[in-house]
């Protein structure tokens, strides 16, 4: 693929880049309140977001320059398994209809800025609500590692990521230079920055959509014939494993993985840090249910995304990195200028939840760590230029990471945090309706729960890697091949109920609940609600 | 408390669930539309569906706490 350097589509792609950049700089201007030393300031750009920006933030968010590189690059290498996706995001809404608002009104009656900061007030836990932070930082590393490869294979394909014999500092200087940038005004305008370029972040996503999936079929001579050659490639034999490659089908084996994949994954996907800030950030209860009816036109546009995998295929493409199939695909069908687009909206695809996700680490290192258990007398402008410092380190370790390490490391991370990050759901979603679990019960069920997933992924052996090969293993006393993070799940449950029964049966003490019955439904409006609005009315609701 | 209203709400979203999760009901090829098998129709047919059920489910909930706060005169919502 490295044959020089495509110049247009570097152009346009530098372009895009430049203009996002300025952008977030000036995003620090945009609804600026008084008080800007405030974590709700930087950290949740004023809690004031409506339902289009809260709309464009979570969509930025959820779906990622990651996702748009791997999940056509499962179809790609195995067809219909990774297809999950989507009845993943199908489900996600209904979900979080019945749990957002209730977190979403308790946080601000409460001034909560993470899930950790609830924790710790529902169960009266510092224990607790540690592990939920921790937890939360390290499922988000590997994820904010990800959108560099994102970002690198994209670069690779417009022959700037240079050959494999060239030095490594010109090798990756493109990527210092678009993370560099990236961290500047994370630094400096917060949440509002990614909030800001993730509008032209999805306008050329949905643009790129739209072209590929009239033009490329076109190209390639209908559904028919990109679906034959696609079925044709998975019943060739894989050498490795002598085994087909995959199947447009899954078959009896294969449903149970793809049924506890697309649940799991869509149970855990609202206990990562940076789909709450998004959440948080918005103004009402209102925007946050509305928001469940509209983000799936997001789902639509991953399903159709996810069809160019098999474009992909009848292509011809041939890549040994999957990674760089749909990359390679765009640069063979789109003349130069727009795959120039495609890429940018790749690339922008990585920076907008790059910053979200380092934004919502470093709310949760200062809040539940930092102002828990260093400085508990931290004052909010303490807080604020403490969480910008931390977004700075999560991002320079995540790229260390990228950098130093094998991309597969970053993967198995990244598997290892959805498994993670599952396990923190019985306590905050537990927490949201119930104070029946035992907090001491809850970080019982957390750990086994941990343990286990580790220890199951750690066992599954690919033809490529002998350990983290894949994410789905025989589930216990069913027999049949499920996602480890949902297996390690109900086994967390489960623990955390007897534990509980046990907990109450010798008097553990239970924790003081700052929280009322009528705080999880309380909206903006409401006594005690902490509003933060535009200049002109802020401080008055304080 | 249990009224109809709620029992429908309750129903729009758990539909995508049992649709979704049932993996059987779904993988297959035919009937195939442009082209396209069934299997990756039927599930992005399902996004609208889904869709649709939760806008539903939003209409009725805001309509069921209006009820609710007009009869307990506008205590909670």
């Amino acid at each position: 693929m490295n044959d020089g350097v495509n110049g247009v589509a570097l152009a346009v792609f530098i372009f895009f880049f430049l203009l996002v950049t300025v952008m977030g700089f000036m995003a620090a201007r945009w609804r600026k309140a008084e008080n800007e030393n405030s974590l709700d300031e930087w950290g949740l750009g004023g809690r004031s977001f409506g339902t289009w920006v809260t709309w464009f933030l979570l969509g930025g968010d959820l779906y990622t320059a990651y996702t748009f590189v791997a999940v056509p690059a499962a179809i790609y290498a195995a067809g219909a398994a990774g297809f999950f996706a989507v009845p993943y995001t199908i489900l996600v809404y209904p979900l979080i209809f019945t749990f957002l608002p209730r977190l979403w009104s308790v946080s601000h009656k409460h001034g909560y800025v993470t899930t950790s900061d609830f924790v710790r007030g529902r169960f009266g836990s510092k224990g607790l609500s540690l592990a939920v932070a921790v937890t939360g930082i390290l499922a988000t590393m590997p994820y904010i590692a990800l959108q560099l490869v994102g970002i690198q294979a994209v670069l690779d394909v417009m022959g700037v990521g240079g050959g494999e014999d060239t030095n490594w500092f010109i090798k990756d200087l493109p990527l210092l230079i678009a993370f560099g940038v990236l961290a500047a005004y994370t630094y400096s305008s917060g949440l509002r920055a990614p909030a800001l370029i993730a509008f032209v972040k999805d306008t050329l996503i949905y643009l790129v959509i739209a072209v590929a999936i009239i033009y490329i079929p076109i190209k390639l001579g209908g559904f028919d014939e990109i679906f034959a050659s696609a079925s044709e490639a998975y019943s060739q034999t894989n050498p490795a494993t002598g085994a087909p490659r995959g199947a447009l089908v899954p078959g009896e084996a294969g449903q149970w993985t793809y049924a506890t994949l697309a649940l799991g994954s869509a149970l855990a996907l609202f206990m990562y840090p940076h789909s709450i800030t998004a959440t948080l950030s918005s103004r009402s209860r209102e925007v946050i249910r509305r928001n469940t009816t509209i983000l799936p036109l997001y789902s639509l546009m991953l399903g159709l995304l996810a069809l160019l995998g098999f474009m992909a295929i009848a292509a011809g493409i041939k890549v040994s990195n999957g990674q760089l199939a749909i990359p390679q695909l765009f640069e063979t069908m789109f003349p130069d200028w727009f795959a120039g687009i495609a890429f940018a909206a790749i690339g922008i695809g990585a920076l907008v939840p790059a910053a979200i996700m380092s934004i919502a680490a470093a709310n949760l290192f200062t809040r539940n760590i930092y102002k828990d258990f260093i400085k508990p007398d931290a004052t909010p402008a303490q807080e604020t230029k403490v969480s910008k410092l931390v977004s700075l380190l999560v991002k320079v370790g995540a790229l260390a990471f990228v950098l130093t390490m094998d991309k597969t490391v970053a993967i198995n991370f990244q598997l290892l945090g959805g498994i993670w990050i599952l396990q923190t759901f019985p306590a905050l979603v537990g927490g949201l309706f119930t104070r029946w679990f035992h907090r001491w019960a809850l970080i019982g069920g957390w750990a086994v729960g941990m343990i286990y997933g580790t220890v199951a992924a750690y066992g599954v052996a690919s033809p490529t890697q002998k350990h983290f090969g894949g994410s789905a293993k025989e589930i216990p006393g069913i027999g049949e091949i499920g996602y480890i993070g949902l297996t390690a799940f109900v086994i967390n449950v489960l623990v955390t109920v007897v534990l509980t029964f046990v907990m109450r049966a010798v008097k553990a003490p239970e924790g003081i609940d700052e929280t009322k019955p009528q705080d999880y439904t309380a909206d903006a409006g409401d006594p005690g609600v902490q509003v933060e609005l535009p200049p002109a009315t802020a401080g008055s609701a304080h | 408390m249990v009224t109809p209203m709620r029992v429908v709400i309750a129903l729009c979203l758990v539909a995508p669930f049992v649709a979704m999760l049932w993996v059987g009901s779904y993988a297959k090829t035919d009937p195939t539309v442009i082209g396209i098998p069934f299997f990756y129709w039927y599930q992005m047919l399902w996004v609208l569906i889904s869709t649709v059920l939760t806008m539903v489910a939003y209409k009725l909930w805001q309509r069921d706490q209006r009820a609710r706060s007009a009869s307990k005169g506008g205590a909670s919502r």
